[in-house]
């Protein structure tokens, strides 16, 4: 009997060296799952890019703010309801597209980067996210942004814009080397940049047209799935940004237009559907689809409040792209997923933070005053 | 009344079905936080997949009720039945308040819990970031305390089968050995 035989409970004739062997066995075994396991939480591989570290970066690069998201940080929360029409009912099953159907929406308008205190400006990207509420719990969340196209393909492509894009602080600009050096790394980030860049500013929230970029898949009735891009346009007819308005003091006044704007009465955009073909990029938001593809107008959103931040609205809401309901499928289209994993860290961290009051809830304020 | 040796075939096929079922969703939890592009796919496995385990949880302890197990062996030093009784309360705890808090906590953050299709669990607690926030770490902690309580039971099990040789790890084999087949 050996001291192992006594700690192991192992009986008096199993040999020393069988012993050993099982446990050893044993002990491989435990050590390997263990191993499995450390594997496939990323522990080996500890360069590889992770919602953490995305969400780090924009810490690192708009410094600290408790309690705000760490991108589309300064919004405003607006509510409403969206009509389908009945000609998205052939396309997806989902019942927000039935005729007549009226689903309560709630939504935040707001612009795009991490500082929830920054002023407004017209070359800032303006955004829209929406929270439909279906029967039986369902919902449907989208983020939408006033762009023509996404400016990167891949969540990796994101992280590295992130940092290139990051204000010299002498400058108070990207550093233009960093920028170019990105853009020879991505150069389908270069045409999308040019596609930005030359997009039409419109004067406010109310006049700009959302759109979700990335690619979903809708799933009619019968199982047939379509490739789609959606796009809120707004019924206010767009008029591009005034240089006399782009110079305005005011630090909050794209959002105490549109405060002003839905006290006058509610605002309007149709949600139209573009429909995808075969070969059309569902894989890469950086690329536009043909122009002449199909377009269905499925139904109106009407926005007829807007109200500041606070506990228990939009302010508490992910916005996750990955909330959908039956007959809305993502694509394969990698942002998708890292717009959820990404979103879900942010929310995490700021939910667990004590929240200071937005900027825009100042405004607002103010507005009622005059 | 005499004492089974084994576990009841219902006992052993919820233990490997559950077993399977525990380690391939502790695999998806940790990979799933971890990634950018299967971070939706692993999340969408890892509802219905919690609801599961639940119900079979709950399945399982009801069974356990009806039909206690086989006692362990007479000779086991009393410091491994105490540690064999509190593992074993701790895994079944784990299997219910794991699935139960992934609930919670996402109805404190009011994200719907999809299960599939159209199908959307009910909030169990009221909007709260602050309580989302206390539970999301908690399911994170008692995940990694629900692994490592795994590893020693799967420890333990070998140690009983392979080296104790005293019948405990075949109570639960999901194969009938010649000699329970004798028993029978």
């Amino acid at each position: 009997m050996t001291l192992l035989h006594r700690l192991t409970g192992a009986p008096p004739g199993m040999s020393p060296r069988a012993l050993m062997l099982r446990v050893s066995a044993i002990g491989a075994l435990l050590a390997g799952t263990a191993g499995a396991f450390a594997a496939a939480g990323g522990w080996l591989s500890p360069g590889a890019l992770t919602p953490a570290r995305i969400v780090d970066r924009f810490e690192q690069v708009n410094g600290p703010h408790p309690g705000f998201r760490r991108n589309h940080a300064k919004g405003l929360c607006v509510a409403g309801a969206f009509a389908g029409n009945g000609a998205g009912v052939a396309l997806s099953k989902s019942g927000v597209f039935a005729a007549g159907r009226v689903t309560p929406v709630e939504g935040r308008v707001a612009l795009a980067g991490g500082q929830p205190y920054a002023a407004d400006a017209g070359t800032t990207v303006r955004s829209l996210a929406l929270r439909f509420r279906l029967p039986d719990r369902e919902e449907w969340r989208t983020g939408l942004n006033a762009l023509p196209v996404f400016p990167v393909r891949t969540p990796e492509a994101f992280y590295e814009q992130l940092l290139a894009a990051k204000p010299d602080p002498a400058t108070g600009r990207p550093d233009p080397e960093r920028m170019k050096a990105f853009f020879a790394a991505h150069p389908e980030s270069a045409k999308a940049a040019s596609l930005i860049k030359a997009r039409t500013i419109t004067a406010g929230f109310a006049d700009s047209t959302f759109r979700s970029l990335n690619a979903f898949r809708f799933v009619a009735a019968d199982g047939r799935a379509t490739p789609v891009r959606w796009a809120f346009v707004p019924e206010r007819p767009a008029v591009q940004e005034a240089a006399a308005q782009a110079a305005r003091k005011d630090k909050n006044n794209l959002f105490d237009d549109l405060i002003a704007q839905l006290r006058q009465g509610p605002l309007r955009w149709h949600l139209v559907v573009m429909i995808g073909r075969a070969g059309d990029a569902t894989a890469d938001a950086t690329l536009p689809w043909p122009s002449d593809r199909e377009s269905v107008d499925v139904g109106t959103l009407t926005l007829s409040d807007a109200t500041p931040e606070e506990a228990g609205n939009c302010r508490d809401v992910n916005f996750d792209p990955l909330v959908l309901p039956d007959g809305i499928a993502p694509s394969d289209d990698p942002l998708l997923s890292a717009r959820s994993a990404a979103y879900a860290r942010s929310f995490t961290r700021r939910a667990g933070e004590e929240t200071s009051p937005s900027a825009v809830a100042a405004t607002a304020d103010r507005g009622d005053a005059l | 009344m005499t004492h089974s040796t084994h576990f009841d075939r219902p006992a052993r096929l919820l233990h490997w079905s559950m077993a399977l079922l525990i380690l391939a969703m502790l695999f998806i939890g940790v990979a799933m936080v971890t990634s950018l592009a299967d971070y939706g796919t692993l999340v969408a496995l890892h509802r219905p997949l919690g609801l599961l385990i639940l119900l079979l949880a709950v399945l399982r302890l009801a069974n356990r009720w009806h039909r206690p197990p086989p006692p362990l062996p007479a000779d086991l030093p009393p410091w491994q039945r105490r540690a064999a009784h509190a593992s074993h309360v701790a895994l079944y705890g784990l299997m219910l308040a794991m699935p139960l808090i992934g609930w919670a906590m996402l109805s404190a953050a009011r994200i719907p819990v999809v299960v599939v299709g159209p199908l959307v669990l009910p909030p169990i607690l009221p909007q709260s970031p602050m309580l989302y926030a206390r539970l999301r770490e908690l399911h994170t902690v008692l995940a990694y305390g629900l692994f490592s309580l795994i590893l020693a039971h799967l420890g333990a099990a070998l140690l009983h089968g392979l080296i104790r040789q005293d019948g405990v790890l075949s109570s639960m084999a999901p194969w009938r050995s010649r000699r329970s087949v004798g028993n029978s």
